[in-house]
């Protein structure tokens, strides 16, 4: 059995080192991945970026559609955001309350103003003409479109849904202003056999092949495959807007060079921090500091690990959290030395005193640690709750927390309990 | 075993004359509250290697843009963003009222598992008096901080405030676990006697333990980023008014109110 714990033990640190391995790490001239790609994640104040919240006016929306509505938003916003280019936007829902918002985390953008303006823009019904010098070679080749549009959603009358008299299936019907209809006439006659393509907001939905000119001034977009889908299509082409109206009431925008500052500063001030405490236990524990700092170091490498599987997002406010809970995990070793000491004093034989230190020790860590973790799940909001806070800084720290915690839960009590009586039994 | 219990009434001195004078600075002068709370904007530019920090109303890009156009022409250099935040005034107050929700369910929660763990309510009802007196130290402190450094109470300040109740009830409950173990030895005979022992054998721990915290937290505020130098600066305070108040403070209580019991 002692064997096969010890193998648990050796297994479980070399799956934490390797899940801590910085990328292209180079050891004896091999280069080494974490598993699965596994990488910190840096919050919006870390890496630079922005934040905006939006507050959706549901007042005109009666109850039953409003999930659909918020989530055809929703959708709509996430199109319009992923033209931004940057990389991993987020876009959420959040009730609130009676409110409902729309979160928009943008990392590392730079022009807040435009981003705003688009993602509350009108949706912009398009037709672009074929690009004439390009051919095209095979159905599945890239089309250019001519930049200028030949209709825009001003000449579309009224777009409804349809059903395809042959296959069934549900489209877009688009009906055009009399002026409209005279330019789709003209465009359809220009461009017999070649592609007329569709776009909202640059977003391609339809590129049909114009087989004759159409004169009655009617155009069918095909292409979605629910009810609900054309449905939904034909209400952002009618009313050019997003489903629900919304509102900015919200945006903390970070400069990139300031979360880099803040980032190499934290660095620095957490080893600081980090050497005076491995000193001071050290200095006042003698060997069992030194056992404590071990295990301190293995809490750090398993905290990061977990950090990096559970991709937890790195906030400055979940750094500090985390570096709270160092101080936290040292207090269970100082707690368990104490009651050692306090049972050699009592001229206790030094093994039956670490089996008793522990063992009175648990109560009080137990105890302890339980309530630091309600107030951290209070302010973690696990649930989502409307009437608790669901600030990201606030439940950033509340996560670390946890983490931290429950982590050092396991190494201040586990690891060192085996690390002492790998060391004390070796003395002997 | 050293007498602590015999200088309550310099214990009871320093904490009320301590919270007195925050209390007259919260009075008398006020904490802002950041625009987390009641809305606005916040902005940092960094302006010739400068950095400037500024609290508006709430401004629209366009305004900040303008602003940020005028402040180029007089500085004659390139103002760069630093931090741009703004606030609606509904998204604050409904953060106020939130964490007010928050704190409550904290401290309920806390008094029903101590409650529980320790079978007596006079335990759980003493560490909740510590809490909210390191609740008025806390806020008081940084009153006076307030006063001389315009730190705001935004909601990392909240967080700190948390987990300093946290902390305080951590701390507390180390010294209380001792009581009860002394309890379970030597019956309820001689409550404050079991106190005073029990304090002499947790002082070095509780000194030790806050010491490490402590030396976490210096290292943030003195190498630390700017951002959050007043959260790191509270929940220093939280940590040295959570280890004084478990001793000196949660401790006196519970013997008072064993001793009234029994009478």
């Amino acid at each position: 059995m002692k064997i096969i714990k010890k193998l648990l033990i050796l297994i479980l640190v070399l799956t934490v080192l390797w899940v801590d391995v910085p990328k292209n790490t180079v050891i004896f001239g091999r280069t080494i991945n974490p598993p699965f790609n596994f990488e910190i994640k840096l919050g919006l104040d870390l890496k630079g970026g922005s934040h905006l919240a939006f507050e959706a006016d549901t007042s005109k929306i009666s109850q039953d559609d409003l999930q659909e509505s918020l989530e055809a938003t929703r959708d709509v916003i996430e199109r319009r955001v992923n033209f931004f280019g940057v990389s991993e936007p987020s876009v959420q829902t959040l009730k609130s309350g009676s409110n409902y918002k729309i979160i928009v985390d943008l990392p590392g953008i730079t022009d807040v103003q435009s981003a705003i303006d688009k993602i509350g823009a009108t949706a912009q019904l398009t037709f672009k003409e074929e690009a004439s010098d390009v051919k095209i070679g095979t159905t599945s080749a890239y089309i250019a479109f001519k930049s200028d549009p030949v209709l825009t959603g001003k000449d579309v009358k009224k777009a409804s849904v349809s059903y395809d008299s042959t296959s069934g299936k549900p489209q877009v019907a688009l009906e055009f202003t009399s002026e409209g209809k005279k330019k789709f006439a003209d465009v359809t006659k220009r461009n017999v056999g070649k592609v007329v393509g569709i776009f909202l907001d640059d977003t391609t939905l339809t590129t049909p092949v114009v087989q004759q000119e159409i004169l009655d001034g009617n155009a069918v977009i095909t292409g979605s495959s629910t009810t609900d889908e054309a449905k939904s299509l034909a209400q952002q082409i009618n009313g050019g807007a997003l489903p629900v109206s919304i509102k900015l009431v919200e945006q903390r925008n970070i400069g990139p060079s300031l979360g880099a500052e803040e980032i190499s500063k934290s660095i620095v001030a957490g080893i600081i921090g980090l050497s005076a405490v491995l000193i001071f236990m050290f200095i006042y524990y003698g060997k069992m500091g030194l056992i404590s700092n071990l295990a301190l170091v293995i809490y750090g490498f398993l905290a990061l690990a977990i950090f990096k599987v559970f991709s937890v997002v790195l906030t400055l406010s979940g750094v500090a959290g985390f570096l709270l809970s160092i101080g936290m995990a040292v207090d269970s070793n100082i707690l368990i030395f104490e009651r050692i000491k306090e049972e050699i004093r009592k001229k206790k034989e030094m093994s039956i005193a670490i089996r008793l230190g522990f063992g009175r020790a648990i109560d009080a860590i137990k105890d302890a640690n339980f309530t630091t973790l309600i107030v951290a799940f209070i302010l973690f909001n696990p649930l989502n709750w409307g009437f608790l806070p669901q600030f990201g800084l606030v439940r950033g720290f509340a996560l670390t927390l946890i983490i931290g915690v429950g982590t050092s839960l396991f190494t201040g009590v586990f690891i060192t309990k085996h690390l002492i009586n790998f060391f004390y039994k070796r003395a002997k | 075993m050293i007498n602590f219990l015999k200088y309550k009434y310099l214990y009871l001195m320093i904490s009320v004359s301590v919270i007195a004078v925050g209390l007259s600075f919260v009075f008398r002068f006020g904490i802002p509250l950041s625009i987390d709370f009641v809305g606005g904007s916040k902005i940092s530019y960094s302006v010739n290697s400068k950095v400037v920090n500024l609290r508006t109303e709430a401004l629209s890009e366009e305004q900040e843009k303008e602003m940020r156009a005028n402040i180029d022409k007089e500085s004659s250099g390139e103002a760069e963003i630093l931090l741009f935040e703004t606030v609606g005034p509904s998204v604050g107050k409904e953060a106020v009222n939130k964490t007010v929700i928050a704190s409550i369910l904290g401290v309920l929660a806390i008094l029903i598992y101590i409650g529980f763990a320790f079978k007596g309510f006079n335990f759980a009802l003493s560490a909740i008096v510590a809490l909210i007196h390191d609740m008025f130290i806390l806020v008081g402190v940084y009153a006076i901080l307030s006063y001389y450094f315009n730190a705001e109470i935004d909601t990392l300040f909240i967080t700190a405030a948390l987990t300093t109740m946290s902390f305080s009830v951590h701390d507390t409950i180390v010294i209380f676990d001792k009581i009860r173990e002394y309890i379970r030895e030597e019956g309820k005979v001689n409550i404050e006697n079991s106190a005073n022992k029990a304090l002499t054998e947790t002082m070095v721990r509780s000194l030790n333990n806050s010491m490490t915290i402590v030396f976490m937290l210096l290292a943030l505020i003195l190498f630390g980023g700017s951002t959050i130098k007043f959260f790191i600066i509270a929940l220093l305070i939280g940590t040295i008014t959570g280890t004084y108040s478990s001793p000196f403070v949660a401790t006196p209580v519970l013997v008072w109110l064993e001793k009234r019991k029994k009478k």
